[in-house]
């Protein structure tokens, strides 16, 4: 027998008014509604091993709180990790709105009840389609690796027969996994050789072939660099018919050119840092962007929320456009799955290009660059450090080789910590050809003093090995 | 307060122009900290874009100030109706219950939102903690031998499912060869949609007279080309298959594997479990069951379970303890690799974690009896409703959630399920859930009202219902033409949704395709 207890959250355990319950249902128990319909060799008769409740409010947040107490944070540290989740200044304004009772609780509703949802997501959209300078962007899939994902399989689709998708050798090992799964049995990734993140174009060039759906670029590369053969590489794509893929950081578009500018066909990839708290990866959700091509956009799989005008004049409403594409709709028939996927953080990501605009994007962009340049500055004067060893131009991210100090990277990270510090994400698992490096990345919150003590300690560490 | 099903309700309505055409050039909603001397000094010439890739065009975002940014944005939260502010028992299948305020609380603490997920375990000890005795709490609810919280929803999970699947098969040999997917069609499209995304073919079973899917159909499906079957029980009808293990083991006996989509869990916690009926796979949405906000469509979490059998497929990183620490495992040779980014969406998980430690063993038992509860009492009140029935499996009692009809009304007056769904929108109800597609019974809607909901609503919700039922019949336009009190003032042209030579999504597309110049 199971004890009741009165619960915040369910208000009839209250026995008086359970017992009343049953008598209208017209039985004396729960047990003889669910027992007459399932077969008593299923029932489970043990006990669940769950500890025991915590029952009052302030007890359950002491344990929790406690629990994650534990932890250092981004907060409590200098950190200068990223490889595709980016701490960032998040305003106020996008926090309280993302938090907002009625939209951190809505689902699926539509057209007549979440009216203000629907709008706040086309907004997303919108300001989306100015930062890509696109027409069509996406309802917010799970993360960029699906964003990308789906990107691939919708030019395997438009480019029927075609079977290769080219990407960079560096490309982010994350999403590489998600998509190589992705795409079994429909298609391949072929990798083209991409030194320090930078596309071999030559070697581009020779792999073209009437097999290529698409070639995909990340720019900036997983490694930090600009690439500066995008149009090229672009064109390269477009000479053998094939589809143009680039996966943009959309914080650094205030600054560099719009992909779809020098020839991408779909723009994809996170948008978490704009405005969402990074919560240990929670943040990410992807976005995927074209032109109005009907042909590239009948294949989109996720929602889009359509634009329509109402009977009133000057009133527009939203609903949920081109259903047939998707799998609630149509099911198998469907161009991929979908489910329930980040629609909060569009609506996080909308405010925030709202409250930036065009000046404050661009000035978040030349922020990031800077301190990226001075972090290289610095760190470059360190002895036996080599940073952004292909002198490429980079956002916010670059590669740090420790190789020449005789220590591998997962030492140095460790010893930083001491320091309070979390050193840039190793790379010598993933990419081992670049012996031990590491990737290190700045933000918006960056500030001089953090490059300064990251330096002052690399030296004695390093100083310390050389002894 | 008895208020008869009728309150004097509003949605407010705004009339919001589109923040593209607020503001003015100029104005800013937050500024963004300088560059200090000494690092423009010392910046070098990295850090830049490279020549010929600078934005050349500023991108036409809104420019305002942040007082009107926010009433903005207050403005159209006011014209949303989230689960805090409705009596939401509408949306079945989508388990609108509660999500407890203080695990906000857990995941907007900075010591977690402002974690990365590549810090060094060490310093994220607390929250590996928290994701590890989760999967140890599901796996009790489940009886299953090993969890991943990667998925980042049901569908993903449901993909993450049938991955493993293949990943089995293919390890046996028989990757090829076992290319088909059985799965009902009152089961989650997604439960469709994903298979064929991995180039399954998809074979569809129907209910029978009695409500659960065909077992002669199944039984006539499956061969040697069986990969797996995916099903959910209850489906959407509320109406529990008493003959799943008889569905399982029909399926063992060719050689494939069983994913229970367990995606909604609310009326079995603590009374049957996955793996005793036999299943090798299942999975729970977080966000449904275990009281995380829905979030306006996501972010989710689908808790993937599975037996030790398949637990070396399941997707990386996996998060173990070895007596002392929690770490993240990326070693497993036999994974499916990454399903989504890092760890999923752990502030989901977090959410699951607080909500199962404050009610323990007891307490999540009786969450299914009273949400079982909650349901049968509203269908004993909506029996009395004109014009609706409950066809299938007549008096078999419900579990958790009901699919019923308006077949009968609309058949006396020409109101459809549309019609009403926009209607109770007018008195103050999120709008309700139909059924997904195809709709095999008749002018659906699909109640699920969960424990959190009291006597009180409950009573509200049926109330509401039956007025609109009475006014179908005393005066059909006032549904068919509705709604008359929500945000939006009237009809939005449904049809131009499908016609793609009017699709717009964004309000510089609207501009260029559907404005006269």
């Amino acid at each position: 027998m199971s004890t009741h207890f009165v619960h915040p959250y369910m208000p009839n355990s209250v026995p008086a008014v359970e017992q009343s319950m049953l008598r209208e249902v017209g039985v004396s128990s729960v047990e003889e509604i669910y027992k007459s319909v399932i077969p008593d060799s299923l029932l489970f008769k043990g006990k669940m091993n769950i500890p025991q409740p915590i029952t009052s409010e302030s007890a359950l947040k002491k344990h929790v709180m406690g629990l994650l107490n534990q932890n250092t944070s981004t907060d409590d540290a200098i950190s200068f990790l990223g490889a595709g989740c980016y701490k960032r200044y998040v305003p106020a304004i996008c926090d309280e709105i993302t938090n907002r009772s009625e939209f951190l609780t809505a689902y699926c509703g539509d057209t007549y009840s979440d009216h203000g949802k629907m709008q706040a997501i086309f907004e997303y959209c919108s300001m989306m389609a100015e930062l890509l300078d696109v027409d069509v962007v996406s309802y917010p899939t799970y993360d960029a690796g699906q964003a990308v994902s789906s990107s691939f399989r919708m030019a395997l689709r438009v480019k029927e027969g075609r079977d290769e998708i080219l990407i960079p050798a560096s490309m982010s090992p994350e999403i590489r996994s998600q998509a190589e799964a992705y795409c079994q049995g429909f298609g391949k990734l072929v990798p083209v050789h991409a030194p320090n993140g930078l596309m071999d174009v030559a070697e581009l060039g020779k792999k073209l072939s009437n097999k290529t759906a698409a070639v995909y670029i990340e720019n900036p590369s997983y490694l930090g660099a600009f690439e500066p053969h995008a149009k090229e590489i672009m064109d390269l794509a477009h000479s053998v018919d094939a589809i143009g893929i680039v996966m943009a950081e959309p914080s650094s578009l205030g600054v560099a050119e719009a992909p779809a500018n020098y020839g991408a066909d779909i723009t994809c990839g996170d948008i978490q840092s704009l405005g969402i708290h990074m919560q240990y990866g929670s943040g990410c959700g992807g976005y995927i962007a074209m032109q109005d091509n009907p042909a590239l956009v009948n294949e989109l799989p996720t929602y889009l929320y359509g634009i329509a005008k109402s009977e009133k004049d000057g009133q527009f409403g939203w609903g949920r456009a081109l259903y047939y594409r998707c799998s609630h709709a149509s099911r198998e028939k469907a161009k991929e799955y979908f489910g329930t996927e980040s629609g909060l953080w569009a609506i996080a990501a909308g405010v925030y290009l709202a409250a930036m605009g065009p000046q404050g994007m661009k000035e978040l962009g030349e922020r990031i660059m800077a301190y990226a340049g001075y972090a290289i500055s610095k760190l470059a004067a360190i002895p036996g450090v080599k940073v952004n060893a292909s002198n490429a131009k980079v956002f916010q991210e670059f590669m740090v080789d420790f190789s020449g100090s005789g220590m591998t990277v997962k030492e140095i990270n460790k010893k930083l910590l001491k320091y309070g510090i979390f050193g840039g994400v190793d790379l010598s698992v993933s990419f081992p050809e670049y012996g031990q490096c590491a990737l290190y990345c700045v933000n918006d919150t960056t500030c001089a003093e953090d490059i300064d003590k990251l330096c002052d300690a690399l030296k004695a560490i390093l100083g310390g090995a050389a002894r | 307060m008895n208020i008869g099903g009728k309150r004097d309700f509003h949605e407010a309505r705004w009339d919001e122009p589109i923040l593209m055409e607020m503001g003015e050039k100029g104005q800013r909603a937050v500024l963004v900290d300088g560059i200090e001397p000494k690092v423009a000094d010392c910046a070098g010439t990295q850090g830049a874009v490279p020549d010929g890739y600078a934005r050349r065009r500023a991108p036409k975002l809104p420019e305002i100030g942040q007082m009107q940014l926010q009433r903005h944005y207050l403005r159209l939260s006011q014209e949303t109706i989230g689960a805090d502010i409705n009596i939401d028992i509408g949306l079945g299948t989508c388990t609108m219950k509660y999500n407890p305020k203080v695990n906000e609380a857990f995941v907007r603490t900075p010591k977690f939102s402002e974690l990365h997920p590549y810090q060094d375990p060490e310093t994220v000890q607390g929250t590996l903690k928290i994701l590890y005795d989760t999967q140890e709490y599901l796996k009790e609810i489940s009886g299953m031998d090993s969890f991943s919280l990667n998925p980042s929803g049901g569908s993903q999970a449901i993909f993450s499912n049938i991955s493993v699947i293949r990943a089995y098969h293919e390890s046996r040999g028989e990757g090829k060869q076992r290319n088909e997917i059985i799965t009902t069609i009152l089961s989650h499209p997604g439960n469709a949609g994903a298979p064929s995304t991995l180039g399954y073919k998809v074979v569809t079973l129907y209910p029978d007279e009695s409500g659960i899917p065909d077992i002669e159909a199944l039984k006539a499906a499956v061969n040697e080309h069986t990969a797996g079957l995916l099903i959910t029980n209850p489906e959407d009808t509320g109406i529990y298959n008493e003959k799943i293990r008889e569905f399982v083991d029909i399926v063992h006996s060719v050689g494939g594997l069983c994913v229970y989509d367990q995606a909604n869990l609310n009326g079995l916690m603590g009374i049957t479990r996955a793996r005793d009926a036999g299943f090798d796979l299942c999975h729970y949405n977080l966000h449904k069951t275990f009281a995380s906000p829905h979030g306006s469509q996501g972010p989710a979490a689908g808790a993937q379970g599975c037996t030790k059998e398949l637990a070396k497929f399941l997707p990386v990183p996996t998060v173990e303890f070895d007596g002392t620490q929690y770490y993240l495992n990326y070693n497993l040779p036999d994974s499916i690799g990454k399903i989504r980014k890092f760890l999923g969406v752990p502030a989901v998980v977090v959410r699951a974690y607080a909500y199962i430690r404050s009610l323990g063993a007891d307490g999540l038992k009786q969450v299914s009896e009273l949400a079982i509860l909650n349901n049968n009492y509203l269908l004993k009140k909506l029996e009395a409703v004109r014009g609706m029935s409950m066809p299938l499996a007549k008096g078999k009692r419900r579990l958790e959630q009901a699919r019923l009809s308006w077949e009968g009304l609309h058949k006396d007056t020409g109101v459809t399920t549309d019609d009403i769904d926009r209607r109770i929108v007018d008195y103050g109800f999120q709008s309700y859930f139909s059924s997904h597609h195809p709709r095999i019974v008749p002018e659906p809607f699909t109640p699920e009202a969960c424990e959190t909901y009291s006597r009180e609503d409950i009573d509200e919700y049926a109330a509401a219902l039956n007025a609109i039922s009475e006014e179908a019949y005393a005066d059909p336009e006032i549904v068919k033409t509705a709604p008359h009190n929500a945000a939006l003032a009237t009809r939005m042209d449904e049809d131009a949704l499908e016609d793609i030579s009017q699709f717009a999504c964004t309000w510089r597309a609207y501009q260029k395709k559907c404005v006269k110049k």
